[in-house]
């Protein structure tokens, strides 16, 4: 019982010392901001196209086929109702306030956040980082934060790409496919969806990318140097980020209603 | 020089404080580097240039921006003069016609070449070279070991070179230090160290099995673990 309870307490302790090394790492990326952004702004171009312009066809492609199964699930059930005229605010409020963000989110972990926590988990491995330090140049400024702000600049240009085509996919299935009035489907979207409920998921996009961004520069950053280092910090990116998206989004979305 | 595990690559590490003492000072040119803020420590590093085992050759950078590096973070030369710089520095290594290449189309002595002559970019006082010499064929060996010497006593900077190959360091040290278990076990210049009469200097001068350093990590016994008697 007691090995128990030292053994709960050393993990929690364990945990508040990550999560508190996190948020200096944090501060510390937001501190550099600003002289990155002047100084290094071709690298962090090159990182919102590693990050971003990269991810754009899982993007397309995803937000296809969940834009449809929306159209389709809301169609199946509103007809029962006779409203299969309300499909598009149903698929517009799905996508705009919740699934829009989050997939993107989850999608953005598994495509960027991966390549970022093992690209600079392999540069730690590989010396590069130590060199740059001998070369009196700071890792995190050079490495690091160009990657962070790619991903931060980004996730909401994904999500709003996401949401988009989402919504142009349950067009194609409930107009196209299973003939709901065009007319009905676009303008009752228009007249119920509120400039709110678009702020709510640009504040969730934003937060989001905060965050996987975060997890995977950090992941990579603090990755135990070997290849079975880099291969677990790279998992673990997925999965944090995963956790934390969805904690955050049950955080905003209580927070907003 | 000394035995793999005998603590070289930490000592440097410490001397360029990548790695804080527990203990003690280290001290370069009078400044007790353990006291140094980021700024201060970063002022200090721009006078090392040091050349890495395996190069660490910046993967997303080809090998002419590799060598621009330092350049272009530190200085605000104008892209004719740095192109002047790496170019002669690349030539020095042999690599100036490599300039275009990514770090990952060359082999591992190239890479290491083009490490060096980043190290050299910046024309540091203090030049440390980690196993400069592991797996480089005999020509760029060769080469490299001019070139160290060379540049030791046209520049007059002082390196640091961690190695066991003993040929190689008596061709270019003017001062060897034998490190085992962590502790200095003999130090001069080649010729004492040859004439050395302890065990352990002598057994790592002619690279001999048996002596105080074991070739075999400790295990038990060859015969009982073969005949299956440690009860495996």
């Amino acid at each position: 019982m007691i090995a128990l309870l030292r053994d709960v307490f050393t993990t929690l302790v364990l945990f508040l010392r990550t999560f508190g090394a996190m948020n200096i790492f944090f501060l510390q990326l937001l501190l550099y901001t600003p002289a990155t952004m002047v100084r290094r702004f071709r690298l962090v171009v090159a990182q919102v196209h590693n990050a971003g312009a990269l991810s754009i066809v899982i993007i397309i492609v995803s937000g296809l086929f969940v834009g449809g199964v929306l159209g389709l699930q809301a169609y199946s059930n509103l007809e029962r109702f006779n409203a299969e005229d309300t499909v598009g605010i149903f698929v517009a409020f799905a996508l705009v306030k919740e699934i829009g963000p989050v997939i993107s989110a989850l999608l953005f972990a598994g495509r960027a956040g991966t390549a970022l926590a093992s690209e600079i988990g392999l540069m730690k491995a590989t010396d590069q980082l130590a060199a740059m330090e001998m070369m009196a140049v700071n890792p995190v400024r050079r490495v690091v934060v160009p990657r962070f702000l790619g991903g931060v600049i980004s996730m909401p240009i994904l999500t709003a790409i996401f949401t988009t085509v989402g919504l142009l996919g349950g067009h194609l299935v409930a107009v196209e496919l299973l003939g709901v009035d065009v007319g009905a489907f676009w303008q009752q979207m228009q007249q119920t969806l509120e400039l709110s409920d678009v702020n709510e998921g640009i504040i969730k996009s934003l937060v989001f990318g905060l965050v996987a961004s975060l997890v995977a520069v950090w992941e990579g950053y603090n990755a135990i140097p070997t290849a079975e280092g880099v291969g677990r910090a790279t998992t673990r990116t997925v999965v944090v980020t995963a956790i934390a998206v969805l904690f955050f989004d049950f955080m905003i979305t209580a927070a907003v209603l | 020089m000394g035995p793999s595990g005998a603590g070289k690559t930490t000592l440097l590490q410490l001397i360029t404080r990548q790695l804080v003492p527990d203990r003690g000072h280290i001290i370069i040119d009078g400044t007790d580097i353990g006291t140094l803020n980021q700024k201060e420590l970063y002022a200090l590093r721009r006078r090392f240039g040091m050349l890495f085992q395996h190069g660490a050759l910046l993967t997303d950078l080809n090998v002419f921006e590799n060598v621009a590096f330092p350049l272009r973070e530190h200085t605000r030369l104008s892209n004719r003069l740095i192109r002047h710089v790496v170019l002669t520095k690349l030539h020095a290594v042999g690599l100036r016609g490599a300039a275009d290449m990514m770090p990952r189309e060359l082999s591992g002595g190239m890479a290491r070449r083009v490490a060096l002559a980043r190290a050299m970019v910046m024309d540091p006082d203090i030049l440390i070279y980690d196993e400069p010499f592991v797996g480089l064929d005999p020509i760029s060996m060769g080469v490299i070991v001019r070139l160290v010497r060379r540049m030791n006593e046209s520049l007059g900077i002082t390196s640091i070179v961690v190695s066991h190959d003993v040929k190689e360091i008596n061709e270019v040290a003017d001062c060897s230090y034998l490190i085992s278990n962590g502790k200095v076990a003999a130090s001069g210049s080649p010729e004492e160290l040859r004439k050395q009469s302890s065990k352990l200097v002598r057994q790592f001068m002619h690279g001999m099995a048996d002596g105080p350093v074991a070739f075999h990590y400790p295990a038990p016994d060859y015969e009982e673990q073969l005949l299956g008697r440690d009860g495996k």
